[in-house]
């Protein structure tokens, strides 16, 4: 059903006569800086849309800070650690050079082991955002990956597909251009999108037309690039390869496969000719004048600040947005030579990014709604030295996202995640009958059932959480502060009356849940072993309650 | 003899050594169950009275009124008004009850005696889970008792289900949450129509959300996603889109009797599900539980009234639907209250209390006896059980469910209990006249007052096994002797009460389907 259907049904069924099928933006809020009030549910929607799965501790402590002060802090990666993923296979298939709880990315290629490190990258890769620390870093990662995507399972070695996470970190808040020329060289995008074919007498246009069309000028209608220009700067590009000389492989550049001609673009690059070059650094220079030539157009700037706002922000950019929000914003990454972080700084900072109109409006990705829900209660894991466990239970995580349409590792396509890109539905796309159910089951699991490896269950404890909320013994007080929590819109009365139902059934009176929580949480109480259970079973039950709303999927 | 002289009474209730009963002959016994299948389309509904209903204040006991109006004095009924039942003067119900009077003495409803269970809990919650998981007081048991069944019964939910012999719920409650009650073994068997946005809206047909910025967009998608997902929204809305509700005795501003419309509703679409939930709240009557100026109105008689209202009238629904004979419901609430009122006109959490039992299938009557109400009462006396809540459970299994015994006895945590005459299908079997007949009876407990022991007298007619309990004023059991035969004649038993507390106990005779009981104060 694409989105007009979907809201013709609307029309006769739920919503009044006036729906039209496209949102009808009504804010015409901007870049300026958000002058309103700072509060916890500011803060929290900062947080859980920079972050998966915000805990109730970094909610507090962003609400005490000032709004620069929280979004700095969110850009500030200088106490960032990137650990690589480690042998976590030993038991399974022996690895010979790499052992248990080393990382194996530096290790030489073994046939039969690429298949379990994949495994080992695909379950770390999941465990940054779960693990993650309070850091935009690793939903810019995702952002990165799903802008300038690579298939791990078309990567030969899984050490390849790991420097390439790592390029996207190391860039993932720097310079856009410069990361550009890195994945353009980078080995895994060498093989997934076939650079290393493209030579002076065999020209592979794969790169070259992703590299316009996708990951910098994009396919709006001010991208006006010629099929001639897609084959002029596959030939720029001619001559990169692999170097299967070094552990691990690393880029190369044959000389002698590089075409060495002038290379000349349409109009819509101003005519632009790039001298052809020799030597082996021709590849290097020609790929600068080609950023630089293809970066002179402002559409670049436009394309990837739409992609960071329906990231960000919302699927939907109406005239009003395009005006003034995309506009200035793309203006700002020009004048600040394709630097990411003033960019971010001035879009989380904005009034137009803490308007009313914008809260609430994104659909969680499977990604944020797994780890994020991983994350936000605090979920223990095995011991650190367990690596077997905890990559057991990574990829559990991995699992559910592969399950719930987003393989993480593994995009559908070189167009990244449809919900990113598909109009009209975008969001929408990750939710259907198949997937809302399997994350509701992932929620009912691991809150009431746990993910048991060997002698470690993976489950949620309700106290972690609510232990921290100002007054748990009160029942209304900490069924709000549990919405206000999980949920980024208010709700009903007449919902947080059912909710309340739960802890309270039949109307009985509020000081029975006082009673019953202070017996559970003092253990020299004579009913401590009934009423703990008691409650726990209550607690699991109302925040189970709670992430089975429709509002749960919502960011 | 009983047979004969049951046959011949036909539908006129009885009374019975405590035990008021009317009972069918034969024929109309054997016309009730062979008239056809309807094995597979028996419907129970469960309906939770939540926060303790106070059962004295239902079930009036009216062999008790004196001492009854010393321990109630600013709540008690008058004696007058309490609505009196067919075949019996020791017993009458609220006056707000006439739909459930008439029901009564139309032989529609069984109301059982004193459910408890040995060591009450006196916490909404605990005592609620107890109720819904069916576990000993000191077990915690995470499944419900429902939920065991319906697992039996639909083996491989949710996996192979819908499927084409059952395309329906296996069980539904009407309300936003499924409760422990339907809590199988892995996942819960029960739908909760529906969530907090919509049952009532389900069946209505909208979800509630207007608006038109974006969030309330992607919140309106998923909402409509949520209900196109559940597998069982369509069948479930055809049904109640079919169904039809011919009663005009609903009312209105009763929520039991809503939520009782839409289960009639869904029965007569056509829904194979075969248990539903459905419950009533605010029973928790600690203070004003009655009027000032009239003890007849007020908080508990408006539950009353809708209890009885609601009951009432969707028995009349089934009936001008004609799927009543299909139907059974019964009433269950987490605790009783005490016996003595407190000073703010009202009631605390108690022990036992009376359990209703209604449709055509079931025995009419009463069984067991009005709780004996101690002359002088301290605010921590309580009703004493007289059944196990798990013997109304089994018997609701087996002779309404149809579930063989050794089932039942799995589905109760592997326990063994009694069944009670509550339902025609269980004719009593030459035992069970037996053991109603059985002239069991306590003819002394000395001294009483009694201060370091006891001597218990009883008499055995050798009809069946029997036990002696005692019941300390709080309702729990401090003092079981095994269920053994005894013979013919009078047998005596001597308790040790050195480590008892002052107060009103009960001592309770029990053979397998009824009990007899006398007052002993420990000084």
């Amino acid at each position: 059903m694409d989105r007009r259907q979907f809201l013709s049904l609307k029309k006769n069924n739920l919503i009044d006569e006036d729906v039209k099928p496209k949102v009808e933006r009504r804010t015409n809020t901007g870049l300026a800086k958000y002058s309103g009030t700072w509060t916890k549910a500011e803060a929290a929607h900062l947080l859980r849309r920079t972050l998966v799965g915000p805990k109730v501790s970094e909610i507090n402590a962003f609400a005490s800070k000032t709004l620069s002060q929280a979004v700095d802090s969110l850009l500030d990666t200088s106490g960032y650690s990137f650990l690589p993923p480690v042998n976590n296979y030993q038991n399974q298939t022996p690895d010979t050079a790499v052992a248990y709880g080393s990382t194996w990315v530096n290790a030489p290629l073994n046939v039969n082991l690429e298949g379990s490190r994949k495994v080992s990258l695909k379950s770390w890769l999941w465990s940054l955002p779960a693990r993650q620390k309070t850091t935009i870093m690793e939903k810019m990662i995702v952002f990165w990956h799903n802008h300038m995507p690579v298939q791990i399972q078309d990567i030969p070695l899984a050490s390849l597909a790991y420097f390439y996470v790592k390029a996207l970190n190391d860039y993932a808040l720097g310079n856009f251009k410069t990361m550009v020329k890195q994945i353009t060289v980078d080995p895994a995008m060498l093989y997934y999108l076939n650079g290393r074919l493209n030579t002076k007498n065999a020209p592979d246009e794969n790169y070259s037309r992703e590299l316009q069309e996708l990951f910098t000028l994009g396919k709006g209608p001010n991208s006006k690039y010629t099929e001639d220009d897609v084959k002029a700067a596959a030939r720029v590009l001619t001559g990169f390869n692999i170097n299967f000389t070094t552990t691990p492989f690393s880029t190369g550049f044959s000389a002698f496969n590089h075409d060495t001609t002038n290379k000349t673009f349409s109009s819509f690059y101003s005519n632009k000719t790039i001298t052809g070059k020799t030597g082996v650094t021709a590849g290097s220079l020609e790929l600068d004048d080609l950023l630089g030539m293809i970066f002179s157009v402002d559409e670049v700037s436009k394309h990837i600040c739409r992609k960071l706002y329906r990231y960000f922000v919302y699927y939907e950019i109406d005239a009003n947005s395009e005006a003034n929000v995309i506009e200035p914003l793309a203006k700002i990454f020009r004048d600040n030579n394709y630097e990411i972080k003033p960019v971010l700084k001035s879009l989380l900072e904005s009034e137009h990014f803490y308007d009313q109109w914008n809260r609430a409006c994104v659909i969680k990705d499977p990604l944020t709604h797994q780890a994020g829900l991983v994350r936000q209660w605090e979920m223990a894991f095995p011991t650190s030295t367990d690596y077997e466990t905890n990559y057991q239970i990574y990829a559990v995580g991995s699992y559910f996202g592969q399950i719930t349409q987003m393989n993480l590792g593994d995009p559908p396509s070189v167009s990244g995640w449809e919900a990113w890109y598909q109009m009209p539905l975008y969001h929408r796309i990750w939710l259907n009958s198949d997937s809302l159910p399997k994350r509701n089951q992932f929620q009912d699991y691991l809150m009431s059932i746990g993910h048991k490896v060997k002698t470690f269950t993976f489950m949620v404890d309700p106290w972690i959480v609510t232990k921290q909320f100002s007054d748990p013994k009160n029942v209304n007080t900490l069924i709000l502060e549990a919405c206000d929590f999980l949920l980024p819109l208010q709700l009903s009365n007449a919902q947080i009356g059912a909710l309340k139902e739960i802890l309270l059934p039949g109307g009985i009176p509020d000081y029975n849940w006082s009673d019953e929580y202070r017996a559970a949480t003092d253990a020299g109480d004579p009913n401590h072993t009934t009423s703990l259970a008691t409650a726990t079973t209550k607690l699991r039950n109302l925040y189970r309650n709670i992430m089975n709303l429709s509002e749960y999927q919502l960011s | 003899m009983f047979f004969k002289s049951a046959a011949a009474v036909s539908m006129l209730p009885m009374s019975l050594n405590g035990m008021s009963l009317r009972t069918y002959g034969k024929e109309s016994l054997f016309g009730v169950l062979g008239k056809r299948g309807i094995s597979n389309e028996k419907v129970l509904v469960i309906i939770q009275l939540n926060g303790g209903n106070d059962g004295l204040n239902m079930l009036v006991p009216l062999d008790q009124y004196t001492n009854l109006s010393k321990a109630r004095t600013n709540i008690l009924l008058d004696e007058k008004k309490v609505l009196s039942l067919n075949g019996t003067t020791k017993t009458g119900l609220h006056p707000k009850m006439t739909g459930l009077q008439n029901m009564f003495n139309n032989g529609l409803v069984n109301v059982i005696q004193g459910i408890g269970y040995p060591q009450p809990n006196f916490s909404h919650f605990r005592a609620t889970d107890i109720w819904m998981s069916a576990s000993d007081s000191d077990k915690f048991v995470t499944t419900g008792w429902m939920g065991r069944y319906l697992d039996k019964r639909y083996t491989n939910y949710p996996k192979a289900y819908p499927n084409s012999t059952m395309p329906d719920p296996v069980a539904i409650q009407i309300g936003s949450l499924v409760s422990l009650n339907f809590m199988g073994p892995s996942v819960s068997m029960g739908m909760a129509i529906s969530d907090p946005t919509s049952f009532y809206n389900l069946v209505d047909g909208n979800t509630g959300s207007t608006g038109t910025t974006p969030k309330d967009l992607e919140l309106a998608y998923i909402r409509e996603l949520t209900q196109q997902t559940n597998q069982y929204t369509k069948v479930v809305k055809d049904a109640a889109g079919k169904g039809k509700n011919l009663s005009a005795k609903y009312g209105t501003g009763n929520n039991l009797a809503d939520q009782l419309k839409i289960v009639a509703k869904l029965i007569s679409g056509g829904l194979k599900t075969p248990v539903y939930m459905v419950s009533l709240g605010g029973f928790d009557t600690h203070s004003a539980q009655v009027d000032n100026t009239d003890t007849a109105v007020g908080t508990h008689a408006t539950l009353m009234q809708k209890l009885s209202d609601g009951i009432s009238a969707f028995q009349d629904d089934l009936k001008l639907l004609g799927i009543s004979e299909r139907v059974v419901g019964m009433t269950f609430s987490e605790f009783g209250r005490r016996i003595q009122s407190n000073a703010s006109g009202g009631t605390d959490h108690g022990a036992a209390a009376p359990l209703i039992v209604f449709g055509e299938a079931v025995q009419p009557g009463i069984i067991g006896n009005s709780p004996i109400i101690p002359s002088s009462t301290t605010v921590n006396d309580n009703v004493p059980m007289q059944f196990d809540f798990r013997q109304v459970y089994a018997s609701v299994l087996q002779d309404w469910l149809e579930v063989p015994s050794s089932d039942v006895k799995t589905l109760m945590n592997g326990a063994d209990y009694n069944t009670l005459p509550i339902f025609k299908s269980n004719p009593m079997g030459i035992e069970d006249v037996a053991d109603m007949m059985t002239q069991i009876e306590i003819s002394g407990v000395w001294p009483n007052p009694a201060t370091d022991f006891v001597k218990v007298e009883f008499v055995s007619d050798g009809g069946g096994k029997l036990s002696l309990s005692v019941y300390n004023p709080l309702g729990q059991r401090v003092y079981h002797t095994d269920p053994k035969e005894y013979g013919v004649g009078r047998f005596e038993i001597e308790i040790d009460l050195r480590d008892m507390r002052k107060g009103n106990y009960v001592v309770q005779l029990n053979a397998s389907k009824k009990s007899v009981s006398r007052m002993l104060l420990v000084k």
